[in-house]
C-alpha cells in the first residue's frame, strides 16, 4: 500500500432498498485520493456524492468493493471503530454550518477535543490555533446566532480542524453564502490544506468551489464519468 | 465533559426547565404526601394511645382475653401497689389508673322526673390527682366546647352528639345508672362540667367522663383499675422502648398461673392499629412506584420531544466521532444533574409546606365526623429525616427511566443519513 494514499476505492457498489427492490446510488466505483490532496465530488443531484462522502467518512459501508480509509476497510469496522476514525482523523463541515447554538464559538470548536480527552491547556491552544487560522479569535465568546453565515461556516471550519484530521469532507459548503463569503472560505480551506496538507474532499455542484479544486470527480448516476487534475 | 453537559442544561432551558419542573412537582408530592401520611399515623398513634391503650397497659389475664367488652368485674384490685411497683421499675414512664364502664345517663325534668335516658360509655381518668398529666394527654380544655374540665368530684363530662339529642347544658344535673364490679346496681348524680366535642363519631355519640375517685366510689372499684396505661417521655411512642418494657414485666409473671395475674401490652398488640399501619406504609409505597411510573412516562415524552428537538445536536456528535453509547450516557448524566436540581427543590418545597403544616394543621373535623377511628380532627404533617430521600429516589429514577427510554432513539439513528439530514 502506498502511504500517501490516504482514500483507496475499489469497485465499489451502494445500493439502497427501495420497497421490494433496490436503487443503486454508486457503481462501480474506483478511486485514490492522496494526502494533501484538494479534491471535489461534481454532478448534479442524485449523482452520488454525498452517498461517497458518507462512505468515506465512515458514516454508511458499501454494499460490495472496499473503501479503504486511512489504512481501515470501512466495511470491516465496528460502529465503535468508525466513530473513533472520525473522531481522529477526520473532519466534517456542513452547507448549513451546523453549529450548537446553545454554546459558544470555542465550545463548538473545542468539542471535537474534549473527545478526544485532551487536557485543558491543550484544548485552549488548540481552539485558539483553529479559529487563528480563520480569523474568528475575536468572536469565541459570541454564540452561533450572533455570526452571520460566512462566520459561522469559518467556525465550522475551525471545528473540523482543530484536531488536526487528515481528512476534511465537506457537503456543499458553500451552498448557503454568497460569492464574497464562498471565496472567503474556500481560501481559508485552499490554505489550510497548503499549510496543513490536509486531505479536502467536496461534494459541490458550485462553480465557485470548482475554481479552487485541483481533482474534480465528476459523478453522474452513481458511476465516475470524468476525474482530472487541474 | 462534565461542564459541557451543565452548560447545556443551564443554557437551554427548554432542555432542563419542563424537566425539572415536571421532578420537581413529583419530588414534592411525595415529600408532602410523606408528611401528611406521617402525619395521619402519629395523629392516630398518639389519639389511640391517649384515649384507648396507652403506649403500654397492664390488665389482668382475664380482662385482657375479653378487653373489647370492658368487663370490670376482671379489673386489677390493688392498683395503687402495682402502680408503684410499675414507677419503681420503670421510672421514665408516665403511669395512671382507667376504668371504662359502660350504664345509662337519665335525664331529668324540672320536677326530678326521668325526662329521657340513653346509653352511655363511660371513660374515667385521673383528673383531680396534682401532677396528673391526663387532663392535657388527653386534649379535654381544647375539645370543650361550653363549661370547663372536671375540677372536683361529683362532675361529669358529656359528649356533644348526647347532648344535643337530650338537651342538656353545664350545670344540669344527671343520673347515672349501671352495675358496680360486683354486678349490683349503682346509681349517682352528676353535675355537667363541660360538652365535649372529641372528634370522633364513636365518642360524641354517646361518652361521658368522670374522675377516677368516682368512678371507684360509683363501680365499689375501690383501689381498683381496669386498667393501667402508661406512657412514654415526651408522649411519643417508641416501638422498641415500648416492647423492651413489655417483655421484662411479662417476664416477671410468667411462672403466676393466676388468670388475675397482670399483663402488659404494647400500642402495637392492637390488631387493627398494626394493620392500619401496615396499610398506610403499603399505601405508601404503592404511591411512589405509581408517581414514579407517572413522573417516567411524562420524562418519557419530555425526553422524545426533546429528543426531536436535539436532533441535529446528536446528528453533528455522531457525525464528529461521538459514540451513541456515549450520547447516551452523556443524556443520563444529563437527567441526573436534572434529577438532582427537580428533587433539592421538589423536597425544599415538600419540607417547608410540611412545616408549615406541622405548625398550623389543618381542620378536617367536617370530613371525619362519621369516622369511627381516634384521629385528631386537626392533622398536622410530620417531619422526618426520611423526607429528605423519600421524594428524592423516586425523582431521581423516574427521570432517568424516562430519558433511557426516550434515549433508545438514539440507538436507531441511522448514520448513513447524517449529510442528508444535517444539511
Amino acid at each position: 500500500m502506498n502511504t500517501n494514499k490516504v482514500i483507496t476505492i475499489s469497485q465499489l457498489t451502494k445500493d439502497f432498498p427501495v420497497g421490494e427492490s433496490y436503487f443503486r446510488a454508486l457503481e462501480n466505483i474506483n478511486l485514490e485520493i492522496e494526502e494533501g490532496e484538494f479534491t471535489g465530488f461534481v454532478g448534479p443531484s442524485g449523482s452520488g456524492k454525498t452517498t461517497l462522502l458518507n462512505i468515506i467518512g465512515s458514516l454508511d459501508k458499501p454494499t460490495s468493493g472496499t473503501a479503504v480509509i486511512l489504512g481501515n476497510d470501512v466495511s470491516k469496522l465496528n460502529t465503535k471503530e468508525s466513530a473513533a476514525l472520525r473522531n481522529l482523523h477526520i473532519g466534517f463541515i456542513f452547507q448549513s454550518y451546523n453549529l450548537l447554538p446553545i454554546y459558544t464559538v470555542f465550545e463548538n470548536v473545542e468539542f471535537a477535543l474534549l473527545l478526544q480527552k485532551k487536557s485543558k491547556e491543550e484544548r485552549y491552544k488548540a481552539v485558539m490555533e483553529s479559529l487563528e487560522w480563520v480569523g474568528l479569535t475575536d468572536k469565541k465568546d459570541s454564540r452561533p446566532t450572533q455570526l452571520s453565515g460566512g462566520e459561522s461556516q469559518r467556525v465550522a471550519i475551525a471545528r473540523a480542524m482543530v484536531k488536526h484530521p487528515t481528512i476534511v469532507l465537506a457537503d456543499e459548503p458553500s451552498a448557503n453564502l454568497d460569492a464574497e463569503n464562498s471565496h472567503h472560505i474556500l481560501q481559508t480551506m485552499a490554505q489550510l490544506n497548503k499549510e496543513l496538507n490536509t486531505t479536502f474532499i467536496f461534494a459541490t455542484h458550485d462553480e465557485k468551489v470548482m475554481q479552487y479544486l485541483q481533482k474534480i470527480i465528476t459523478l453522474k448516476d452513481g458511476r465516475i464519468e470524468s476525474e482530472y487534475n487541474k | 465533559m462534565f461542564d459541557f453537559i451543565y452548560k447545556g442544561i443551564i443554557r437551554d432551558k427548554k432542555r432542563s426547565l419542563l424537566p425539572i419542573i415536571v421532578v420537581t412537582i413529583g419530588v414534592f408530592v411525595v415529600v408532602f404526601s410523606d408528611g401528611i401520611i406521617g402525619g395521619m399515623i402519629n395523629n392516630m398513634i398518639s389519639m389511640t394511645a391517649n384515649f384507648q391503650t396507652g403506649h403500654v397497659k397492664v390488665m389482668t389475664r382475664a380482662y385482657a382475653k375479653q378487653e373489647n367488652e370492658k368487663p370490670i368485674d376482671l379489673s386489677i384490685l390493688n392498683a395503687g401497689e402495682l402502680i408503684n411497683q410499675l414507677k419503681k421499675d420503670y421510672p421514665i414512664v408516665d403511669w395512671t389508673p382507667r376504668i371504662m364502664f359502660g350504664g345509662l345517663l337519665d335525664i331529668p325534668d324540672q320536677k326530678g322526673e326521668t325526662k329521657a335516658q340513653g346509653p352511655v360509655s363511660g371513660i374515667s381518668v385521673d383528673f383531680l390527682t396534682t401532677g396528673s398529666n391526663e387532663l392535657k394527654r388527653l386534649g379535654i380544655k381544647k375539645a370543650i366546647i361550653d363549661g370547663t374540665p372536671i375540677n372536683r368530684p361529683g362532675q361529669i363530662l358529656v359528649s356533644v352528639d348526647f347532648a344535643e339529642k337530650y338537651n342538656v347544658k353545664p350545670g344540669d344535673i344527671v343520673t347515672f345508672f349501671g352495675s358496680t364490679m360486683y354486678g349490683s346496681m349503682t346509681f349517682s348524680n352528676f353535675t355537667i362540667a363541660g360538652i365535649v366535642r372529641f372528634g370522633n363519631s364513636m365518642l360524641d355519640r354517646g361518652a361521658i367522663m368522670i374522675d377516677i375517685s368516682d368512678a371507684r366510689l360509683l363501680l365499689d372499684m375501690d383501689n381498683a383499675a381496669a386498667e393501667i396505661v402508661g406512657f412514654l417521655p415526651e408522649g411519643k411512642y417508641n416501638n422498641e422502648k415500648a416492647e423492651e418494657i413489655k417483655k421484662s414485666f411479662n417476664d416477671k409473671w410468667t411462672n403466676n398461673k393466676d388468670e388475675y395475674a397482670p399483663i402488659m401490652t404494647q400500642l402495637m398488640d392492637q390488631e387493627m392499629m398494626s394493620a392500619t399501619l401496615g396499610y398506610a406504609k403499603r399505601m405508601s409505597l404503592i404511591m411512589i412506584v405509581l408517581l414514579i411510573i407517572a413522573l417516567a412516562i411524562v420524562l418519557w415524552n419530555a425526553g422524545i420531544l426533546g429528543g426531536i428537538r436535539r436532533y441535529n445536536e446528536f446528528g453533528i456528535r455522531l457525525a464528529m466521532g461521538e459514540e451513541k453509547k456515549h450520547i447516551f450516557n452523556s443524556l443520563m448524566i444529563e437527567s441526573l444533574i436534572i434529577g438532582i436540581i427537580g428533587s433539592i427543590l421538589g423536597t425544599t418545597l415538600g419540607f417547608m409546606a410540611c412545616l408549615i403544616l406541622s405548625r398550623h394543621g389543618i381542620d378536617y373535623s367536617a370530613v371525619m365526623r362519621n369516622v369511627s377511628l381516634m384521629m385528631d380532627p386537626v392533622i398536622r404533617t410530620t417531619i422526618t429525616p426520611r423526607m429528605l430521600y423519600s421524594g428524592t429516589i423516586p425523582g431521581i429514577i423516574s427521570i432517568l427511566v424516562g430519558t433511557a427510554l426516550a434515549g433508545q432513539a438514539i440507538y436507531k439513528r441511522n448514520t448513513a443519513m447524517l449529510f442528508k439530514e444535517l444539511d
